[in-house]
């Protein structure tokens, strides 16, 4: 039963000198998304040799929680994945319930869900702009991408105050209820969206060039990407069903009827069209949501942000964010800062098999890959 | 999804029709063109939009009417630490509920919002202002107490619905303490009374029934 | 593209039961179930290093578990601790007769790191099943047998517990520092960590001190 990659390392150990070029790809690159480098080894064009290299926008964030207190760190989570902001909070907000056993009341959920599911959209929009426009499509789908993410960013901004740094979820809800007019501004972008996604597909799905830089390119088994600890979007395109909003059924996800997009080749093309059904998905989530939203108190009163001192105890707690599995896992010796504070990093892990995946292709295919696995440097280095 | 019909070329062909449905489209509306000419044009940005934060004084004066006591709760939870307040004490050493400083570090705000979270005096609140650019960073992006002091007045201006919510708030707590003095004064007034109705059956001796019985 | 709905999760055994029939399958093994006191609920099975290559296994490929998915790989460092115990001692009373006496009598109980590992099962759809290996010490014993052998998704993980707490994984095939560089000394998330003081003069680009 053992996965083939136990049968690992299985790269070129011929390395002689004669005709291979070394090669560093970052970390001041316009497509590694983020201060992220690459050292290559190249035999011609193809890869032979491919070791990553992290660090550079290490900013010591564990640490800094472990010497503040709970409520202060929640800011700082905000930053760890910068484009889904909100999935941070509501991850770090999740384990911190479970360290201390706070509910939370029924709007505050719904609205978790919300926000959360179009947290995913714009996600998934700015992955599809950055990765053609790491394939030298020059932007283009990118303005597009930015164009309706803005509409998110904007119902972001009238909600929270700000349109990334979100700062939103509290331990036991969330922290301000909608402003007058906000049901109806969100009605309108969940409806218009769907002629965005057509306008998409129209311009990617048959798309030859596209078609013959993704298809093929970046291959990865099912098998492999369960033993490489890979999730999310990329686990999915590998035909491996593990949605953990699905698995774990954290939040109230179990009362919503949506399915999981499963890819049959595991290459890019997979991973691409994966997020692009997985946006449709959300759009009916999001049609759910906003129909059945009750009313309510969006905070426990019994919860409180400020000198929270939970038991002593540990708890992981983790949700399917839109790079794969976010996960905190915090023990606490009852002072009012953390004793560990550990983020399991989605986009650092789904980089395991980042060699794996490039061996054997040409140079030009890294970019796609890299593109493909859709890092963000925050997350990956914190 | 439907399957593509990939025939040589016709993807591209499509794929151009929706770039020049995009390019052609953003002459004849709002809808495909999402760029305006700033700074001769400005958006205008949402009620609940935070920037940095300000301290609100109420009527004209920015030192009397200044709502903060120099609790220092804020500079207590600032995750970044960048707030610095110095409290005012009076000739005898006492704390007079004023600050003398009040410094925020603008370099290092990230605006996060937890000093108003945690304020429980309503005094500071978050600004929308964006346009701070500088050429120096401490002469000019360290606010001190005057440039941090805005007026209510200011406040409804940015932030009517927040304001207003902020104004009932402490109107309802100016009533509250008002009707817990008023009853604390009675209950003073009664202890008062009835002690000084104790203290005048001591003093005079019991009248006899013949004195008045005439 | 096939997309189809997901069964309903299997119930993972209670780590009792599971600890049983890791003894039962491996005799030797030394492990112990660690509980927790807080709300979460989420035990953990302490594991020897010597054992855990081999419970690693078998929690991976038994057909009743499969937990092929190694989801978290966290280090923690405990600091030695001191504590302060009442015990009876024999000693002469007030009035010299031979009594029991009561003595505070404190003891210092060595700190160590250690790794947790948060395992779900993808097949099965159950977890986490939390697994803990204790390092001898913080200072010369810190080495505990790597897990990448048997989940792929430990490689960077413990590379980074190498880099930030100092715990040697014998048996990693490229144990580096991952997140500072490499001529870094010191391990960082440890408790007693002090930052170097930065405020020290350095050299500028053309050459002169900078105080």
């Amino acid at each position: 039963m053992n996965p083939s990659a136990t049968d690992w390392p299985k790269r070129s150990a011929d390395l002689s000198d004669d005709g291979i070029l070394e090669i560093s790809m970052g970390p001041q690159h316009p497509s590694t998304h983020g201060v992220f480098r690459m050292n290559v080894k190249l035999d011609g064009e193809t890869v032979v040799w491919l070791k990553p290299v992290f660090g550079y926008l290490h900013r010591n964030h564990e640490q800094l929680a472990e010497k503040m207190s709970y409520f202060g760190s929640m800011p700082y989570t905000d930053r760890l994945d910068y484009f889904s902001s909100l999935s941070n909070n509501w991850a770090y907000a999740l384990s911190v319930e479970k360290l201390t056993g706070i509910e939370v009341p029924e709007r505050a959920e719904y609205l978790r869900v919300l926000l959360a599911e179009l947290t995913r959209l714009q996600n998934h929009s700015a992955f599809l702009g950055f990765l053609l426009g790491d394939m030298g499509a020059w932007g283009s789908v990118l303005m597009y991408a930015f164009r309706e993410r803005d509409l998110i960013l904007d119902l972001f901004e009238s909600l929270t105050g700000s349109r990334m740094m979100c700062n939103y979820m509290r331990f036991g809800g969330c922290r301000c209820d909608l402003p007058a007019g906000w049901l109806a501004q969100a009605r309108k972008v969940v409806d218009d969206y769907p002629a965005f996604l057509d306008e998409m597909e129209q311009l990617l799905v048959g798309n030859e060039i596209l078609v013959a830089r993704t298809q093929g390119v970046g291959v990865l088994s099912g098998a492999d990407a369960i033993n490489g600890g890979l999730t999310g979007p990329m686990l999915r395109a590998s035909g491996v069903d593990y949605d953990i909003r699905k698995v774990d059924r954290y939040g109230i996800y179990d009362r919503f009827d949506f399915q999981v997009p499963l890819g049959a080749h595991g290459d890019t093309y997979d991973r691409l069209m994966v997020r692009l059904l997985e946006m449709r998905e959300s759009l009916k989530i999001l049609d759910a949501v906003l129909r059945e939203i009750p009313e309510g108190p969006i905070l426990d009163p019994k919860s409180k942000s400020r000198g929270l001192r939970p038991p002593v105890g540990e708890a992981y707690a983790r949700l399917e964010a839109p790079k794969g599995e976010l996960g905190f896992y915090l023990i606490s010796d009852k002072s009012p800062e953390p004793y560990r504070y550990r983020v399991r990093p989605p986009s650092l892990i789904n980089l395991t098999l980042l060699e794996d995946m490039c061996l054997g292709s040409k140079i030009a295919d890294v970019m796609v890959i890299l593109g493909s696995v859709d890092i963000v440097l925050g997350e990956v280095d914190r | 999804m439907k399957q593509p019909l990939i025939l040589p070329g016709l993807g591209i062909l499509k794929g151009m029709a929706v770039t020049a449905r995009n390019m052609i489209g953003s002459y004849y509306g709002r809808k495909r063109l999402h760029t305006i000419s700033y700074p001769e044009e400005r958006l205008a940005l949402p009620e609940n939009s935070r920037n940095f934060p300000f301290l609100v004084y109420d009527g004209d004066d920015p030192e009397g009417g200044l709502r903060c006591t120099a609790c220092r709760m804020c500079e207590k939870e600032c995750p970044p630490q960048v707030i610095y307040i110095k409290p005012e004490r009076d000739e005898n050493g006492k704390l007079t509920k004023h600050p003398t400083v009040f410094d925020i570090d603008l370099n290092a705000c990230m605006s996060c919002q937890i000093c108003v979270e945690v304020c429980p005096f309503e005094s500071i609140k978050m600004d929308s202002a964006f346009e701070y650019a500088a050429y120096e960073h401490f002469e000019s992006l360290v606010l001190h107490k005057s440039d941090l002091a805005k007026s209510n007045t200011y406040y409804h201006g940015i932030k009517p619905t927040e304001a207003t919510a902020v104004d009932a708030n402490l109107e309802a707590e100016r009533q509250r303490k008002a009707e817990a003095a008023a009853k604390k004064e009675a209950a003073l007034k009664a202890k008062q009374a009835a002690a000084a109705a104790n203290a005048a059956a001591k003093e005079t001796p019991p009248t006899s029934d013949t004195d008045a019985s005439d | 593209m096939k997309t189809k709905a997901n069964s309903k999760p299997e119930q993972m055994l209670p780590l009792g039961d599971i600890k049983v029939q890791i003894m039962a399958a491996l005799p030797g093994a030394a492990c112990e179930i660690v509980p927790n006191p807080g709300p979460s609920g989420q035990d953990s099975l302490r594991v020897e290093p010597a054992s855990v290559l081999a419970v690693a296994r078998f929690l991976r490929d038994d057909e009743r578990h499969l937990f092929d998915y190694c989801s978290n790989v966290t280090g923690v460092d405990w600091l030695d601790q001191t504590v302060s115990e009442t015990v009876k001692v024999a000693g002469t009373d007030a009035a010299g007769q031979a009594t029991e006496l009561e003595e505070k009598v404190e003891r210092v109980v060595p700190g160590y790191l250690e790794a947790v590992y948060h395992l779900y099962s993808v097949a099965k759809k159950t977890g986490p099943l939390v697994l803990r290996v204790r390092t001898g010490n913080r200072s010369d014993d810190v080495e505990i047998p790597s897990l990448t052998p048997l989940w792929r998704s430990c490689e960077f993980q413990e590379r980074e517990i190498f880099d930030l707490y100092g715990i040697r994984f014998s048996g990693h095939p490229d144990l580096r520092r991952l997140l500072m560089w490499d001529t870094f000394e010191g391990h960082p998330m440890r408790k007693d960590y002090q930052s170097p003081d930065e405020t020290l003069a350095f050299a500028t680009a053309n050459g002169k001190e900078d105080v």
